[in-house]
């Protein structure tokens, strides 16, 4: 997959989020967004997801411009796999029913058709004792398991991972990381922010490092784990690695 | 509770029990009853509450509709639909029902020629109602959080789709108890219209009494028969509050 930033710049009041980035990153599967808090990471991945528009610039996915107009933008967000911080389920319905929702409503699929696809998915990641219980009902783990689920549904041309394992802790954090491994070894191609450091360099082909709302430095995940070129990299990788 | 604040609850109820049947007991020895004068206008009670009830369903489902108008309205993308919800709103929730009733039924009904005093009761009442329901039902929606809004974005849902599978669902939650509450208060405030000449429980019972000077007689079923109304509707309200506070 090929993504062509050119001169994107994204502002919340007078703080530039996204300062004029204008790159072009390439990766086969999976790639991770790495950097400090802050740093314009997870508003990225929102653009590239079609969730916010960038105040400046435009973006090409795989030689296609995302849209602009509202209308358009909603077509373009339905082929995309998206998995929050905090899940986002809807907390009224069921697990079978979070998942079932986009593929009835939005992609046209008969309710016998979503379920049986909502019903494989889900013995896949090992939840089928769970499909009739609430969000409220179901661990952290569980709940962003089901999130992945109701992502990959729709069959989408690319996931977007938005720090997926931030609100959990160690032993759920694991099970969520297992999940999204299996998705690499599916062959699915996604983008993942990330602070879990040794699951990004195991998993991503492609790094990019972000800070201060600019791309400072992209490369293979090897290359950029066992030699960064930036100074802001390395202090960052010694901080972060260091514990 | 504890066990002391069981004792004092136990108590308190039976005070005021006590107070209570006393004062009853005080009233019913003063009072010399004449309930055979009344007996004779039952059917007259009768049809008054019946009346009461059809008029206040009536008027309830009419105020649910006008209230989720409002509602909208006020979150429409149109700055004038807004304005229109907000001036609707405040206008009657400022002003008694009363004085509603008599600019809407002899200014307003009289001058577009609404004739069937029913209908323009209902109707008033309905305006009255559902500009208190508009307020609950946008309490509702804006319950809803920010992040349930953004997942709905995200998996492509239109705005009709957001309010039908991720909006209305969920304020229900927060609408149902104080809608039940309001149920309540229709029921009471239709005795109101007893003054356009409807013969309603309330006219019913103020006929019942100008016919035969038994005042007491003829009020007393009258609050009793509100009573079996609200009462009801009011536990309801109190099992939905509760049902919904611990179903998350």
């Amino acid at each position: 997959m090929k993504l062509d930033f050119d001169d994107i710049t994204k502002r919340y009041g007078d703080h530039t989020v996204l300062d004029a980035i204008t790159a072009q990153l390439e990766f086969p599967h999976v790639l991770a967004l790495l950097g400090p808090s802050g740093g314009g990471k997870s508003t990225l991945l929102r653009v590239i997801g079609g969730l916010e528009s960038p105040e400046a610039g435009s973006l090409m996915i795989d030689g296609q411009r995302v849209p602009t107009t509202e209308q358009s933008l909603r077509t373009f967000r339905s082929n995309i796999g998206t998995v929050f911080q905090s899940w986002n389920l809807f907390p009224h319905l069921d697990a079978l029913a979070n998942i079932m929702l986009p593929l009835t409503a939005v992609h046209g699929l008969s309710p016998e058709a979503a379920r049986n696809r909502s019903l494989e998915l889900l013995e896949r990641l090992h939840l089928t004792g769970h499909a009739h219980k609430r969000p409220a009902e179901l661990s952290g783990g569980q709940r962003q398991r089901v999130a992945i689920a109701r992502a990959v549904a729709i069959h989408p041309r690319l996931l977007l991972l938005d720090e997926p394992t931030s609100a959990l802790d160690p032993e759920m954090t694991a099970e969520v990381l297992e999940v999204i491994a299996d998705l690499k070894a599916e062959g699915r191609t996604f983008i993942l922010v990330t602070h879990a450091m040794n699951f990004a360099r195991t998993v991503a082909d492609q790094v990019a490092f972000l800070a201060g709302g600019r791309i400072v430095e992209q490369g293979s995940a090897e290359a950029f784990f066992t030699a960064p070129q930036s100074e802001t990299a390395r202090r960052f990788l010694a901080k972060v690695l260091k514990y | 509770m504890t066990r002391h604040q069981t004792i004092n609850a136990v108590i308190s109820v039976l005070l005021a029990a006590t107070l209570l049947a006393a004062a009853c007991f005080a009233i019913l020895q003063a009072l010399s009853w004449n309930w055979s004068g009344v007996w004779v206008y039952r059917q007259v009670f009768w049809q008054g509450w019946l009346n009461t009830i059809w008029i206040s369903f009536a008027a309830l489902a009419l105020s649910i509709v006008l209230g989720l108008l409002a509602a909208l309205g006020r979150r429409a993308r149109y700055p004038a639909l807004r304005w229109l919800s907000a001036g609707y709103i405040e206008l009657i929730r400022g002003t008694p029902l009363l004085v509603q009733l008599l600019i809407l039924f002899y200014v307003v009904a009289d001058a577009v020629g609404l004739q069937n005093r029913y209908a323009a009761g209902i109707l008033i009442l309905s305006v009255f109602s559902g500009a208190y329901i508009a307020e609950m039902i946008r309490g509702g929606i804006e319950s809803i959080g920010k992040s349930q809004l953004e997942s709905a974005r995200a998996i492509g849902l239109t705005r009709w789709q957001t309010y039908r599978h991720v909006i209305f669902p969920q304020a229900m939650r927060h609408v149902l108890p104080p809608l039940a509450g309001q149920a309540a208060s229709i029921i009471k405030d239709s005795s109101l219209l007893s003054i356009l000449g409807i013969e309603e429980f309330t006219l019913a019972a103020q006929q019942v009494n100008s016919a035969t000077y038994s005042t007491l007689e003829s009020y007393l079923p009258l609050a009793i028969g509100y009573l079996a109304l609200t009462l009801p509707v009011s536990l309801l309200a109190r099992r939905l509050e509760n049902k919904f506070r611990y179903e998350t």
